[in-house]
């Protein structure tokens, strides 16, 4: 590990200004994917600032309705909070469905929705790569890419990203809010997470010094009836070959309401809104869960080892609209 | 009568382990240490053209930056010889950083010591390499038209190739015919400790190298060979290893890296690998493939079996793991020819994997049994008992012992095998397709070469202590050795201490192959039978015994107690007589010399494999259910940790069927997943409802104490059985490993 300064902060101006000051700065919030990427000399601040004294680590009931999550809450700490359980249950499920218990102690959710890409090609430093020293080309193109991107993706970069929170959080249109040296902003999750297109060492619009100090969830009666499935190579412990979020509500046997995102499979939490189109309105039957799969996957581009994505993709689509609309027949 | 043999006992370093007291090799203080980090090579192949350490020895707190430049000349790199031979054995005979050419990605080119592990490694990232690269072969693909058949593979210890009776004629003639090929990605071993070697010079001939080995002695004299010293210079200490899994049965590179490192900069250095480096520096299992023909009558009786295999090796040596060994003498075939073909690649040397050879040799035979079993539409447990010989079919000779047809029953009746419908695809529930399979497991038993020896010491409060140089990298074997002593000197195990884990302690082989226990075991009872002895002669000759003029050999001893075995109430302690004759202790230094292997018997492990799958119909997902595992191991010294140890071998298997593969970049010439993120081995979530049985078959040819092992028999046939319930649940067989959704969607 090269040398570096830490120091520890306990208010959000003096965390800001202090990495605002030092462009070779960062904050530490669990340190769960950043120390990692700092033993490995992917990431190579000199200072680092630890944020872990902040008070972001409520989840707060907003007026009309939504929750507000602390940047710096604890994966565990929302996942088993009670009201996220009853109203968003694809949020608890996508953070149970991540890591392991220990990680997701430390992990706080903001520092979940900065995670960096697991492509190896990203994470050895010897290989060239795009997103970690622009311009060097990209190996993951040609080479070991069977967990890469099918969708989101460009020829510079087919990195997925490896969020699962994100993923619930694209479907919920939550908003992320921060607050840097020019002040608090709040940003759809949408345009928080950027494709790669020619600069994929951008992930996210934040400037530096730019802090998350909370996730929006808003209020959203059918996130109620939601979930999130993950498959993957393991039960525990394991990234996702492809994941769904899923909210839906079905009235006279037609899709009254529908929040489709998949995770695993795009180089960014991916809503699936060619998916959302077919599925609106539409007969909540096994047809259309079809045409839905088809219409979201028919833009995926497939890359050597990862080609399996795309019909793994449909077909994980289809099952997750399916047991809903059993759900919502039951219920 | 033994009370302690075949006993649950707990494992007596148990609380030390669970408190975080073992100390392990990279943990054992030591005053003014330095920390050694190696430098790998980025490329697979080529030469180094320029090497600039000069920021590197200049960052804060370097003390030395060594390169094949400044390292100094090994004196003799030793011959490839397995660790069991009890000889020097490095794990390749190539030593790196001894000139400028580069063999294979993460070869050693440099070592940075410092005085932080930290600062070391920083350094590290510091040194400039220029090469200049030559094309690399990584992948068996990539030069199958250089293949060769070696003359002797594994070290040399057996042949390249094999054959009996007339091959190509019974397979003309055969009514029936199975042939197929099945690929296996390379396996990496992925113990939780890294390995580590902390290395201690207190003058110029005298080292102590703390090691994470399975054999002390073999590293004393590896490291002795490779260093020009006598073995007496030498002291290598083992406290504790945190697994292994064939990792350390070889000597690698690092402790005589940390060794010479150490005395470069006059301070003691520890030497600790990466997680990334342990995929390029301790061997694994190879690239391979294998071709198995298997022809039998109509009635499914095998006639004949051609069983070829590819892989690729090193530069230096040819090596494969000796995967056509027990697939030649399972069942009762006449005709047989099994061929070893070797590439050689821009790789490490491959090296012992848990069930080396076997893992991947008995799939591919037991896959192909599945396939006959479908073929000629008979059980594929039925298939198996048709075809068991009673004798061993290369040799002729008996079995020392068998009990395949008795584990295969006793699995059967366990996993309730006899109801299953045998068409495939035949049991649904919702989105799981379910399914069964079966396969028999062989692992052969290999006796050391050379005399094993342990020392025993009885003192006059009537404790014992018993010492041999075994380490324990987590098989319980100190445990195990506890209850061997107590038995055999009649003390209840409380007063009894094993000791291992060193090179100055009686002569033990390293732990491999299974055959640890049995090694040590072995020496350990003779030992101590010895010592026992000795004290029953001490008190019939004593005119102040009890036992006076008694003969000996009707004189047992009970909890310490050496008495008439007719007459129990007639007789006095160990303690009673070294008081009496005012003696301190008594001490044996006793030798078993094993058989030799052909001892005019077939000597195998056997044990049958069940397992349930279920398959998601649409999305390829396999999860196994359950899983029955039945063994014949001989004699289970310690019921608790043999159950421990075949489990974990079949939670082995199923990593081996669902999960392990090391992925290589051919451009890179480096492996893609070298880390335990992306290497997949099963977690508990994943690990099924696991009942281990144990058929006990006496065996007194094997050895004194009729044991045959159980590190390795849990995973043979463990992928196989679960491949073959895929194939029942789904109609798909999968001839790769491992199987990842996608091949079933």
């Amino acid at each position: 590990m090269r040398p570096i300064s830490y120091s520890r902060v306990s208010d959000v101006g003096t965390a800001i200004g202090t990495v605002a000051a030092d462009p070779h700065s960062a904050f530490l919030a669990g340190g769960t994917n950043q120390v990692d990427l700092l033993r490995i000399y992917v990431e190579q601040p000199r200072r680092l600032v630890d944020i872990n004294d902040l008070p972001l680590k409520q989840v707060e009931e907003l007026p009309g309705g939504g929750l507000r999550l602390g940047g710096l809450a604890r994966m565990s700490d929302v996942a088993e909070h009670p009201t996220v359980r009853r109203r968003y249950p694809m949020v608890t499920e996508s953070l149970l469905l991540g890591a392991s218990p220990q990680l997701r102690h430390m992990a706080s959710v903001a520092g979940n929705l900065m995670q960096r890409v697991r492509c190896t090609y990203f994470r050895d430093t010897e290989a060239p790569c795009n997103k970690r020293a622009p311009g060097t080309g990209c190996s993951a193109m040609e080479g070991v890419n069977r967990g890469h991107a099918v969708l989101g993706t460009s020829e510079c970069c087919i990195a997925t990203h490896p969020s699962d929170l994100g993923v619930a959080l694209m479907a919920l249109d939550a908003v992320v809010q921060t607050e840097g040296p020019a002040g608090q902003r709040s940003i759809p999750i949408d345009d928080f997470y950027l494709l790669p297109g020619r600069t994929p060492e951008r992930e996210h619009p934040l400037t530096h010094g730019e802090l998350v100090t909370g996730i929006d969830l808003p209020p959203l009666p059918v996130a109620a009836r939601s979930r999130y499935i993950k498959i993957r190579d393991r039960e525990s412990y394991e990234f996702a070959l492809v994941a769904v979020a899923v909210a839906m509500s079905v009235a006279g046997g037609r899709i009254a309401e529908i929040r489709l995102a998949l995770g695993g499979v795009a180089t960014k939490p991916w809503r699936a809104r060619a998916a959302e189109r077919e599925l609106d309105g539409a007969p909540a039957t096994p047809e259309s869960f079809t045409r839905a799969a088809e219409a979201e996957m028919a833009g995926a581009t497939p890359h050597g080892m990862n080609a399996f994505k795309i019909e793994l993709g449909k077909r994980t689509i289809v099952r997750a609209l399916t047991e809903m609309a059993e759900r919502e027949g039951s219920a | 009568m033994s009370p302690a043999i075949g006993a649950t006992l707990n494992r007596v370093d148990g609380r030390y382990k669970v408190r975080g007291e073992s100390r392990y090799s990279a943990e054992v203080p030591v005053p003014n240490l330095a920390h050694a980090v190696v430098v790998n090579a980025k490329v697979a192949s080529g030469r180094i053209t320029s090497i600039d350490t000069s920021e590197a020895e200049r960052a804060t707190g370097v003390l030395a930056v060594l390169t094949h430049r400044n390292l100094g000349r090994v004196a003799n790199v030793p011959r490839l010889l397995p660790s069991l031979a009890g000889l020097a054995a490095p794990g390749q005979t190539f030593f790196p950083m001894q000139d400028e050419t580069v063999h294979y990605g993460g070869q050693p080119v440099a070592i940075v010591v410092a005085d932080t592990i930290e600062r070391a490694d920083h350094a590290g990232t510091l040194i400039r390499f220029e090469y200049e690269t030559t094309p690399a072969t990584t992948l068996l693909d990539q030069a199958r038209d250089r293949a060769y058949v070696p003359e002797r593979i594994f070290g040399g210890l057996l042949p390249g190739q094999g054959s009996r009776g007339d091959v190509a004629k019974a397979l003309a003639e055969a009514e029936v015919c199975v042939d197929a090929t099945y690929r296996f990605a390379p396996n990496h071993h992925n113990p939780i400790e890294m390995s580590a070697s902390t290395a201690i010079w207190d003058d110029v001939d005298r080292l102590t190298i703390y090691d994470s080995t399975q054999g002390p002695n073999a590293v004393q004299l590896t490291v002795a060979e490779l260093l020009g010293l006598p073995p007496i210079s030498i002291r290598v200490v083992s406290h504790a290893v945190g697994g292994s899994f064939g990792s350390k049965a070889m000597v690698w590179h690092h402790p005589t890296l940390a060794a010479l490192a150490a005395r470069h900069v006059g301070r003691p250095v520890r030497l600790v690998l990466t997680r990334e480096q342990m995929f390029t520096s301790c061997g694994h299992r190879e690239e391979q493939e294998q071709r198995i023909t298997v022809g039998a009558r109509a009635d499914g009786r095998i006639t004949a079996l051609r069983h070829h295999k590819i892989s690729l090796t090193s530069p230096f040596d040819d090596w494969a793991e000796p995967s056509l060994q027990s697939a030649a003498v399972a069942y009762l075939n006449p005709n047989y020819e099994g061929v070893y073909h070797l590439v050689r690649g821009n790789t490490i040397t491959p090296t012992f994997m848990r069930a080396p050879g076997e893992a991947t040799g008995m799939f591919a035979l037991e896959c192909a049994m599945d396939e006959l079993a479908e073929r000629v539409g008979i059980d594929p447990l039925e298939l198996r008992m048709r075809n068991y010989s009673d004798t061993d079919p290369e040799s002729g000779k008996p079995w020392s012992s068998s009990g395949l047809r008795e584990c295969l029953q006793r699995a059967a009746e366990l996993f309730g095998w006899h109801d299953r419908d045998p068409r495939p695809g035949s049991r649904r529930e919702g989105q799981w397709l379910i399914g069964t399979g079966l396969a028999s497991a062989l692992y052969p038993v290999t006796q050391p070469v050379n005399p094993q020896r342990a020392k025993a010491r009885i003192y006059n409060d009537g404790t014992a202590v018993v010492e041999a140089g075994v380490s324990e990298f987590g098989t319980g074997v100190f445990t195990a050795m506890t209850q061997v002593a107590a038995d055999a000197l009649g003390l209840p195990v409380e007063r009894v201490r094993f000791v291992g884990g060193s090179s100055n302690l009686p002569n033990i082989t390293a732990a491999v192959g299974s055959a640890g226990t049995s090694a040590v075991g072995s020496a350990v009872h003779v030992t101590a039978c010895e010592l026992r002895d000795q004290l029953i002669r001490r008190a019939v000759g004593d005119d102040h015994s009890p036992l006076h003029g008694a003969d000996p050999a009707r004189v047992e001893v009970r909890d310490g107690k050496m008495v008439l075995a007719d007459h129990p109430d007639v007789g006095e302690t160990y303690s009673d007589l070294l008081h009496r004759t005012m003696t301190p202790d008594v001490e044996v230094l006793g030798t078993w010399n094993p058989p030799p292997q052909d001892a005019g018997y077939g000597i195998h492990t056997f044990g049958a494999q069940m397992a349930e799958v279920a398959v998601d119909a649409e999305l390829g997902v396999v999860r196994v259910r359950r899983m029955v595992g039945v063994f014949a191991p001989g004699r289970v010294l310690n019921r608790k940790l043999a159950h421990s140890q075949l489990m974990g071998g079949m939670l082995w298997g199923l990593g081996q069927a669902l999960m392990e593969a090391t992925r290589m970049d051919p451009r890179l010439g480096r492996w893609a997943n070298a880390s335990l993120a992306d290497y997949l081995v099963p977690v508990n979530a994943d690990a099924p409802d696991v009942v281990v049985d144990t058929v006990e078959m006496r065996d007194d040819v094997v050895n004194p104490i009729g044991i045959k092992g159980v590190g390795e028999i849990g995973v043979v046939g463990a992928a196989a059985a679960i491949a073959n319930a895929v194939h029942h649940a789904t109609g798909r067989r999968c001839y790769e490993l491992p199987i990842t959704l996608e091949k079933l969607l």
